[in-house]
């Protein structure tokens, strides 16, 4: 089947720049996920993919058919709208016909009246008809075939839209955040089902979201779109414990990370409390940096004598799982910490408590946004660097 | 309020009804029985009238009249007058309609299509329907006027001579077709371009993305289609407004020349007003109410069934 690059896309609108170079590859079978707040040109992307914009530099190509002159209506790349986009005015089989009947039916014989008379118009309707029935089989949704939109749940709605992605083969997929105007039930059960199609389907998929929950479930690979530019192309797990930009890693994540300003000490260290970083790289004393720890690896405790202290504002209970949202007496920042409920059994607002985190979960971020490598140092081999 | 007016209907079959809720049921009639009073003397009591003069001779400045039955209709239909003018109103709205609805709809579309402007256009083209046709009507007099008229000018320029507009029986329709068409374009067009504002964008979009390579694809599967209610609205719309042309007949025709202009409500102006029998008047004023009514009946039908998407 087809592989999918785009090189170094570019879009601006009115001087405004979208899109700044953006290249991704996407696997034959591949799902990706394409994930940022909403502005961040993540559609933008997916609109040009489609033909639907043009790109103003760069390369898309399908298979190694480069595909930036080819208007949409010949890509054979299908779309599902985030409002589904279907006709409402034909029923669910008409609509799910649709890219058919343009694609395999002549403009003679999609006429209305003529079409009949023109040879083997009946052959091709009959074929199209075998493959919308298959279609709806297989989304288990035959029994509306004949009802129109207006007459579905949104649910339905959406099941129908794949099929009209689906029905033609297309060889990419693309999926403007079609869950969105689900009930969270739903969503959850249909992120599956989606995941479940992809596979059949075995073509490339670039799935649009600003639900990170979305993509971390569903992608083979995350692509974390922020201010026009790839910041980030990995998969989920990677996306989550080794973010290689400020902006990825507060993205991501959910209650988000934990980041504290900071700066490089005289022996080109970075500290936090008790636990000193040392950079990979070589920095001047007084550059500031950024100090970043997912709310899962601060641990909270009442009675230990280390870590640094801090009082309680608020707990969240959200049943598996306890939300504290601290204040460290020292500076007076705010730390959120997420515990077990039996960790934070007993934890209440108000309560003084010492925090440490987890010093091989602590990142380092430039100025920049960079995340800078860094690995934590014992304090006694810190010592003794010092004064060695 | 639905529910409080619909409620009395209600009170004498069940006794179990609250005193509360009688009281609300009260106040419900009282609230819209101005709305109530207003329809019946402004709406069905002069169309009654109209129905009841229709079977008497009654005359303007006669007193009495007498009961003649269905002699006004039977008369009606040996009339050479009104069935002349029964014919070209048919010849008219035949003309006007179609032309202003698709004139309007190619005109919006390009409009709508180009983004710069567009709230000139429609202002440009709203002009007629906003301008006061009567006063407009010696402008058009002059345009087509047979020797110094701007509009045989120019077809003098392309070696054709052009007609008596307003002045030629075979023509006269013809020109009166071009003024009503110019007076309703721009009210259809903006109708229009309300319709196609509505059409969201996405629909066009998965169009492109499902293989709708040209336009004439696109309109057939989005915006034809979409545009069902309104079009039929403003076929509607249309077709009653050209049924009811009588301003530029009566200020630049008079009906003539040789009858050739007379339409409906010119003719039942010149029974009514200037002949003075309101009688005969009513009975043709009630077949060109009944006319209107089987149109709007048909577009209400037609609505319900098939362009209503929701």
């Amino acid at each position: 089947m087809s592989k999918l690059s785009l090189r170094n896309i570019h879009k601006a609108f009115g001087g405004n720049q979208i899109l700044k170079g953006v290249s991704l590859d996407a696997d034959e079978n591949e799902f990706i996920a394409l994930v940022g707040p909403s502005g961040c040109g993540k559609s933008t992307l997916l609109r040009i993919l489609a033909g639907l914009e043009s790109a103003d530099g760069g390369e898309i190509v399908v298979g190694d058919r480069d595909l930036s002159p080819v208007p949409a209506a010949d890509r054979n790349i299908a779309m599902v709208f985030q409002s589904y986009a279907l006709y409402p005015h034909l029923t669910a089989a008409q609509n799910i016909a649709v890219p058919l009947v343009m694609r395999n039916l002549t403009r003679a014989q999609r006429l209305p009246l003529v079409g009949p008379l023109v040879p083997s118009q009946r052959k091709a309707i009959a074929t199209i008809k075998r493959e919308v029935r298959d279609m709806a089989v297989s989304l288990k949704i035959d029994h509306l075939m004949d009802r129109k939109p207006g007459q579905m749940s949104g649910g339905q709605r959406q099941r129908v839209a794949l099929g009209r992605a689906m029905v033609r083969r297309p060889s990419v997929f693309l999926m403007d955040e079609p869950l969105s105007n689900l009930d969270a039930n739903l969503r959850v059960h249909a992120r599956g089902e989606i995941v479940e199609l992809h596979r059949r389907a075995g073509v490339p998929t670039i799935y649009v979201t600003h639900d990170q929950a979305e993509a971390l479930s569903m992608a083979d690979r995350v692509a974390v779109m922020i201010g026009g530019a790839l910041l980030q192309l990995a998969s989920p797990q990677v996306i989550y414990d080794d973010p290689q930009h400020i902006e990825v890693a507060k993205f991501i994540g959910q209650p988000r990370i934990n980041l504290f300003a900071s700066q490089v000490a005289e022996d080109g260290m970075v500290a936090m409390g008790n636990t000193r970083l040392r950079p990979a790289e070589t920095l001047t004393a007084g550059t500031p940096v950024t100090i970043g720890i997912r709310p899962e690896f601060v641990a909270v405790s009442r009675n230990s004598q280390h870590g640094l202290p801090a009082h309680i504002d608020r707990v969240e209970f959200l049943g598996s799982e306890i939300i504290l949202y601290c204040r460290l007496d020292a500076v007076g920042e705010n730390v959120i910490a997420k515990l077990s409920p039996s960790e934070g059994a007993g934890l209440a607002a108000g309560m003084p408590v010492r925090l440490q985190f987890d010093a091989d979960r602590l990142f380092v971020f430039a100025e920049d946004g960079r995340r800078l490598p860094s690995l934590p140092v014992n304090a006694d081999v810190a010592l003794e660097t010092a004064h060695g | 309020m639905a529910e409080a007016i619909a409620a009395p209907g209600l009170i004498g079959k069940s006794s179990a009804r609250s005193t509360a809720e009688r009281r609300e049921a009260h106040s419900g009639w009282m609230l819209s029985l101005p709305a109530l009073v207003l329809l019946f003397m402004f709406i069905l009591l002069p169309v009654a009238a109209v129905i009841l003069m229709s079977f008497t001779d009654y005359e303007l400045g006669y007193t009495g009249f007498k009961w003649v039955g269905v002699e006004n209709y039977a008369d009606l239909f040996t009339n050479r007058t009104f069935k002349r003018s029964l014919w070209n109103t048919t010849v008219y709205t035949a003309i006007v309609a179609p032309v202003s609805i698709f004139m309007a709809l190619g005109l919006a579309m390009l409009i709508e299509s180009e983004g710069i402007g567009r709230s000139f256009f429609r202002t440009a083209y709203f002009l007629p329907v906003a301008s006061l046709l009567v006063a407009m009507a010696t402008v058009w007099q002059y345009l087509f006027h047979p020797t110094i008229g701007p509009v045989n000018a120019l077809l003098r320029l392309v070696d054709i001579e052009g007609p008596n507009w307003l002045g030629a029986s075979g023509y006269v329709l013809y020109g009166l077709s071009i003024i009503g068409v110019w007076q309703s374009v721009g009210f259809n067009l903006v109708l229009f371009l309300a319709g196609l504002t509505a059409i969201p964008r996405e629909l066009y979009a998965a169009a492109h993305v499902d293989g709708a390579r040209s336009s004439w694809d696109r309109f057939r599967l989005v915006t034809w289609p979409m545009l069902g209610p309104t079009t039929l609205f403003v076929t509607t719309i249309s077709i009653i407004n050209a049924v009811k042309v009588f301003e530029t007949v009566k200020t630049l025709t008079e009906g003539g020349p040789n009858k050739a202009s007379e339409v409906l409500l010119f003719t039942i102006y010149q029974e009514g007003f200037v002949y003075l029998r309101v009688g005969y008047a009513s009975a043709m004023t009630v077949v060109f109410l009944l006319i209107l009514v089987i149109l709007m009946f048909l577009q209400y039908r037609i609505q319900d069934r098939q362009v209503h998407y929701s």
